[in-house]
């Protein structure tokens, strides 16, 4: 029954969507600091998804909302440029994990190691950090320096990620889980201890102040700056994801996640094929670790621990793994549940509290519930959508249609060798 | 001068190993049978060192403890943490993996370790609600200690830690090798379907399983928790993970294998602590103990992956 109410549901009409974006941007201007409106804004992207018009004008429109809306309405607020360029951050890096995890099906916990080492690179790099084993004060960098560190990052995260990927990818399943989990956690505890011998990530004490990315002289520092720099950012992952999922590479990735033994009797190399998707992955986290870096202007190891790594699984799961559009809503949706929701609900119920209504203790604050809501969630999705709340597609072969084509009458293979035969004894 | 403390680290290598052994024999019972790592498990851990200490801290608050036998005390500690544990892993396995038992395997992995998040904010919450903080201390049942011939000194906390995981562990043993269901359990793991065919209820069996394999883990936490005084919400995870490279490392799916794999693993991860500062002039020092162990757990997946006591697995094509 439901099935059958989903196919006749078309889409969204052109006209709701455009409504919709209109009403919360002009609420968004008029009201002061209207959080559920900022969030409609957001969500209209969604919107824009199932809306019921041709893919250009979709594109079309998205494109307005995050290039010139959201930066128009909300460009002023620092607060809102914040939450959006830390959604951007997310939506990135799920993507990335989406290579890893989505397609070749190869479950990574310990991916947040890679986005260590992108933002270690670049931090350790643009500040007087380096000083401390190469000689000559060369450090700190210029914020100039950003733009090629965005590559720099890129290559050492896909280096990690191959030397990650070589010795780990001879186990798979959850084996492979638990091997990249203990490895986020050597890299983790690595990090935090390199103060010595050798000074090179100054220890539980964090690297501060990384710069902020420079261009022709404009110092971008604030979030507006940088939420064009992910935005641009994730249109490169994203024009990427779909390459790859349409190219042989991505075919092959598919082909070993459904069956990796008939992947490799089709004469798919399973050890270049996930080292492949694991360098792919993690070279993404790599460059997002470097504008993290520069946008946060101080990093430490408590950045990168296990949390991180499972709260971008989480967005990659719920949204669904392996599709496009899933794992942006699931990233939007985990990180803004994270920045938003629970600090709003937070401060409601402190709010509450303030005038006396009810009296609640401090370690239950909703916002340290960030793990309760994680584990519900990953609960729910995994028993109600294990695939996620917008399922990948799959191309399907309409079977009963190939059959019935006029090529499907023909007798194929050994059958026609059979027929030829046996027409050749009665002639 | 480094062999001097050498049968101190021993001593106390051999408490924590002895201590992975145990709650080691949890994950592998529970793979042994569903082919699946119990997340949880971990959890489950630390959710039995939280009973055992509230319920230590309230029989302190009724006055009761003081004239109690420290025995007395301790065993009753023991089952009302078993009980729940047991209870407890019985309810996961209900709600949270049975559901999915034919779903694809990366599934009910998910789904563990939403279990394991979700417990370690209860507990969080449930603590912070009742005692406004979630760092608890233990009340110390035993404080003496013996010496051994001046070398080292054994604290009667870790004697009972180890006698009563031997226990545990010989019990288990006999239960699995002799009783009825024991021989139940081993035939649902050679083969669910052949067995529930010879009128083994297969669910009952699994249920079994996690009764037994939480309760042990619940024990433990109640050891642990008189062992090193102290205990929070996030003690579960990195020592199931140690737990589980134990269970690897001893060949998983096979009990005597994680005993062994969770004494060596003990004993290494001790001597590492104690070693690797002085050995490397103190470029290294104990903050690298983890690394050791997990570095473990990869190079025994990579070299041999059945562990030293399983078996290799010829793949099915």
């Amino acid at each position: 029954m439901a099935n059958m109410k989903w196919k006749s549901f078309n889409g969204i009409p052109l006209l709701v969507t455009l409504i919709w974006i209109v009403a919360f941007a002009a609420s968004l201007h008029f009201l002061d600091k209207s959080v559920l409106a900022f969030l409609g804004i957001l969500s209209s992207i969604v919107l824009v998804y199932y809306t019921n018009t041709s893919k250009a004008i979709k594109m079309v429109i998205g494109a307005a909302v995050l290039l010139i809306i959201i930066p128009l309405v909300a460009g002023d607020n620092r607060y809102y440029m914040e939450v959006a360029s830390q959604v951007g951050i997310y939506v990135a890096m799920a993507l990335g994990l989406n290579i890893v995890v989505g397609f070749a099906g190869l479950l990574d916990l310990g991916y947040v190691a890679f986005f260590a080492a992108g933002a270690y690179a670049y931090a350790i790099f643009s500040t007087s950090q380096a000083n401390e084993f190469i000689a000559g004060n060369l450090f700190p960098l210029s914020g100039e320096w950003f733009w090629p560190f965005l590559i720099v990052g890129l290559i050492v995260a896909a280096v990690f990620g191959v030397l990650l990927g070589l010795p780990v990818l001879r186990v798979k399943g959850d084996y492979l889980a638990i091997v990249t989990l203990g490895f986020g956690e050597i890299i983790r505890i690595i990090f935090n201890n390199l103060d010595k011998p050798i000074n090179i990530t100054n220890g539980p004490q964090g690297i501060t102040p990384i710069p902020s990315p420079e261009l022709f002289g404009i110092k971008m520092g604030t979030p507006f700056y940088f939420y064009f720099i992910v935005l641009f950012v994730i249109a490169f992952i994203v024009l990427a994801n779909i390459r790859f999922e349409h190219s042989r590479l991505g075919r092959a990735w598919i082909a070993v996640r459904e069956d990796e033994l008939a992947a490799q009797s089709m004469g798919i190399s399973l050890l270049n094929t996930k080292l492949a998707a694991f360098a792919t992955g993690a070279s993404f986290a790599g460059v997002v670790g470097v504008i993290f870096a520069a946008k946060q202007t101080f990093i430490d190891p408590t950045s990168f621990t296990l949390m991180e790594s499972i709260g971008i699984l989480v967005m990659v799961i719920l949204g669904g793994s392996g599709s496009i559009p899933g794992v942006v809503l699931g990233a939007a949706f985990v990180t803004i549940l994270q920045v938003q929701l629970l600090k709003e609900f937070s401060n409601f119920l402190h709010s509450l509290q303030q005038s006396g209504i009810i009296n609640l203790p401090n370690q239950l604050d909703p916002s340290k519930f960030q793990r309760l809501v994680f584990g519900i969630m990953l609960i729910l999705v995994a028993l109600y959508r294990p695939n996620g709340l917008i399922p990948a597609k799959r191309k399907k072969n309409d079977l009963d249609a190939i059959k019935a084509s006029k090529f499907g009458q023909a007798k194929l293979g050994i059958l026609s060798k059979i027929s030829q035969i046996s027409s050749g004894k009665q002639s | 001068m480094l062999l001097n403390i050498l049968p101190q680290v021993l001593v106390d290598g051999l408490t924590l190993g002895f201590m992975y052994a145990v709650v080691a024999l949890g994950y592998t019972m529970v793979y042994g049978i569903l082919e699946f790592i119990n997340f949880a498990h971990g959890e489950i851990f630390m959710v039995g060192a939280f009973v055992g200490t509230e319920v230590l801290l309230i029989t302190d608050a009724l006055g009761a403890l003081k004239g109690m036998n420290p025995f007395v005390a301790l065993f009753i500690t023991l089952v009302v943490a078993m009980a729940l544990t047991g209870g407890l892993g019985v309810l996961i396995e209900r709600v949270a993996y049975r559901p999915l038992r034919g779903a694809p395997r990366l599934v009910p992995l998910i789904s563990a370790i939403g279990v394991s998040f979700l417990l370690q904010d209860l507990v969080r919450f449930t603590e912070a609600l009742a005692r406004n903080e979630f760092y608890l201390n233990t009340p110390t049942l035993f404080t003496s200690s013996i010496s051994l011939g001046g070398v080292a000194t054994i604290p009667a906390k870790g004697l009972v830690v180890i006698v009563l995981a031997i226990v545990m562990m010989v019990a288990l043993t006999l239960f699995v090798n002799k009783t009825k269901w024991g021989i139940a359990m081993r035939a649902v793991a050679q083969d669910r379907s052949t067995a529930s065919l010879m009128t083994i209820n297969v669910d009952k069996v699994i249920m079994l399983t996690f009764l037994i394999g939480s309760s042990l883990g619940g024990a433990t936490g109640v050891l642990f928790a008189q062992n090193y005084g102290t205990i929070d919400p996030y003690i579960g995870f990195i020592l199931g993970l140690k737990a589980f490279t134990a269970a690897v490392l001893g060949g998983i799916g096979n009990l005597r294998g994680a005993m062994v794999g969770g004494v060596l693993l003990g004993l290494l991860e001790s001597l590492s602590g104690a070693y690797m500062g002085p050995l490397t002039n103190g470029a290294f020092g104990a903050e690298y103990k983890d690394v050791f162990a997990f570095s473990i757990l990869i190079l025994v997946l990579l070299f041999k992956p059945e562990g030293l006591f399983g078996e290799a697995v010829k793949e099915k094509v």
